[in-house]
């Protein structure tokens, strides 16, 4: 990717603490790396989980109790939450990719379902309260992240980490492969790749980033809750990686600082926030599905020129080198 | 025993009530190519149509004594809700016909939040009872084998009616002989004659109209509740995975197993009750991953 936009998103990010509340730029962050994840799944392999929050919320829950009632530091704590996301998604992946489109869907769906009743009715997880006080702790024994500085920088260091991790992936032949799964699976099948492996490979890969993601939003607010593993988050992540551009790398990131940003402006009119999120998500849906990095990069094109691209988002992520049919 | 019995007729009960909701997202699914994500939201809708038809609707246009009673809402709430359907299949889902079907998906999510987000404004999410159950539904009957309540065994009774009605119309007339084209080949069928696009959309009205009749069954039993449709919704999701899409029998069969199951899981081992459904969906994936009724 683009040396510029990597440098610009590392000021930006050194300087934000500076000019925003810290815990609103953490949280900013949290989500943008969650969305991140998720993107990989929809945005470069063509598969619509709406189970994401499963991952975020189980990783939170687990990286909380880890921390605080095993003792363990931050660092091991939000390893072990995102390996216990990528295990979860590794058994909610095997089933799901069993079956096609939005079959997929409602299949994530009702095993995070799952998931959630388990937090809800758990003897460990403080049912309708959530985990509370989980302590920040000492990263490395060292480090003491109870100071909002040194937390953020550690969030920002993760959501670099996660974002690279991302883009790396997409840009190698393994993500080439994925790719070619999103655009036609049963070429791809005929070309001899291994599809459910790949299929499957992603879905790990994207679980375990949502439990990175989790597990540091856990350690940030110091709790979680059932609002983490709740139907809602998932939907809202896809609402993110949507408003923002399927399948563009940057547009995740802006749509979750979108979103969550509309979250916190609009807290005082209260339930009417979900009818104004759904409303985006038809808007989205019927005339914006290129959402806004994908729409500006149209923008780009048609004013400065560049390779044409067909394409008119009849798939939800459809390459920029799709052939016109 | 008893128990078991009784909490399995109150499942099946409930299952009536899946068995209709995946009735209508199956005949949709059909036709439009959409899974109807806003399913729930139209149940929810249903009841509240009840609700306010009974307790508010009067006193808003200026006539206190003016009750909408149950009787009527089971006739006016599926009329209402499947216009409510028409209007946005006109106006929103036939403008993604020829897009990816994740993407009805999302469009009908975005539907479900702005009507769930609605309500729950000005109604309570920890529910409000409705005071109308007519008084020969009150009290128990005696069905020889078990005392069960009048009202779960009324409900029961007119849901399985709706149901096989429903099939019947869809398996053996001639208006379900077009829609069953239509599901096949739907320019073929255009080709005949037939005004698709009008089908599309009273099929669309049907399915919501069934789920608000759903909803106005359930509204005595549960009290209304702005999220009553999103806890529906996605336990619907995982009977129409486990039973398929493909047939109408098969929903209806499934359905009402599933309720069963639950109610009998209630008895058995109660903390399980509420993720039964998903359990048995993921042994059917492992088993048959095409679902028990389905072909993909």
């Amino acid at each position: 990717m683009n040396r510029w936009l990597w440098i610009a998103l590392i000021v930006l990010g050194l300087v934000a603490p500076f000019v925003f509340y810290p815990v609103f730029v953490m949280k900013l962050l949290c989500f943008a790396l969650f969305a991140c994840a998720f993107n990989l799944l929809l945005g470069y392999t063509g598969l619509l989980s709406f189970g994401h929050a499963a991952f975020f919320g189980g990783a939170a829950y687990i990286t909380g109790h880890a921390v605080k009632v095993w003792g363990l530091t931050p660092e091991l704590g939000i390893l072990l939450g995102t390996a216990a996301a990528g295990v979860l998604g590794l058994v909610v992946g095997s089933l799901a990719i069993r079956r096609h489109g939005i079959y997929f869907a409602m299949i994530t769906l009702a095993l995070a379902q799952i998931v959630y009743f388990v937090a809800l009715k758990a003897p460990y997880t403080g049912g309708e309260d959530g985990l509370q006080g989980i302590p920040r702790g000492q990263l490395f024994g060292l480090i003491d992240l109870e100071q909002s500085l040194n937390m953020y920088y550690l969030v920002l260091a993760i959501f670099l980490g996660g974002f690279w991790l991302v883009a790396r992936v997409v840009d190698s032949p393994f993500g080439q492969v994925l790719k070619a799964i999103r655009e036609n699976e049963p070429r791809a099948l005929s070309l001899g790749y291994d599809v459910a492996r790949f299929k499957l490979i992603a879905f790990v890969i994207s679980a375990a980033l949502a439990g990175t993601a989790g597990a540091t939003k856990a350690l940030v607010f110091q709790f979680a809750t059932l609002t983490d593993v709740h139907w809602a988050t998932s939907g809202e992540v896809v609402l993110m990686t949507l408003l923002g551009g399927v399948g563009t790398l940057l547009g995740p990131v802006v749509g979750a600082f979108t979103v969550v940003s509309l979250h916190s402006k609009l807290s005082f009119i209260g339930a009417w926030v979900t009818v104004i999120i759904g409303a985006t998500f038809i808007v989205c849906v019927l005339l914006f599905r290129r959402g806004i990095v994908g729409e500006l990069a149209e923008l780009y094109r048609k004013q400065f020129g560049g390779p044409r691209r067909p394409n008119n988002h009849k798939k939800l992520a459809p390459s920029p080198r799709q052939r016109e049919a | 025993m008893n128990a078991i019995l009784v909490q399995a007729m109150l499942g099946l009960n409930n299952g009536a009530f899946y068995a209709m909701l995946s009735l209508g997202l199956a005949v949709i699914f059909g036709l439009l190519n959409i899974v109807n994500f806003a399913h729930g939201a139209f149940y929810m809708l249903g009841a509240f149509v009840a609700l306010i038809g009974l307790t508010q609707f009067g006193g808003w246009i200026g006539v206190p004594d003016l009750q909408v009673n149950f009787w009527w809402a089971l006739l006016l709430a599926p009329l209402v809700v499947g216009l409510i359907g028409m209007l946005v299949e006109r106006t929103m889902l036939r403008r993604l016909s020829g897009l990816d079907h994740l993407y009805g998906l999302l469009l009908t999510f975005g539907i479900a939040l702005v009507l769930q987000g609605f309500f729950a404004n000005f109604y309570n999410t920890a529910g409000t009872p409705y005071p109308g159950k007519p008084e020969i539904l009150e009290g128990v009957t005696d069905l020889g084998f078990m005392m069960f309540p009048t009202y779960r065994l009324f409900a029961l009774v007119f849901s399985l009616v709706v149901c096989f009605a429903t099939w019947f119309m869809i398996e053996r007339t001639k208006l379900g002989a077009i829609l069953r084209a239509g599901t096949e080949n739907p320019k073929l069928v255009e080709a005949f004659g037939v005004n698709v696009p009008l089908l599309v959309t009273l099929t669309y009205g049907f399915g919501v109209g069934l789920a608000a009749l759903a909803g106005v069954l359930a509204a005595p039993i549960y009290s209304v509740s702005p999220l009553m449709g999103a806890d529906m919704i996605i336990v619907v999701f995982a009977v129409v995975v486990i039973g398929g899409m493909g047939s109408i029998m098969g929903s209806i069969v499934t359905g009402l197993s599933l309720g069963m199951i639950e109610g009998i899981t209630k008895v058995v081992y109660a903390p399980a009750s509420s993720t039964v459904v998903f359990l048995i969906m993921a042994v059917v994936l492992l088993m048959r991953p095409a679902g028990l009724f389905g072909r993909e």
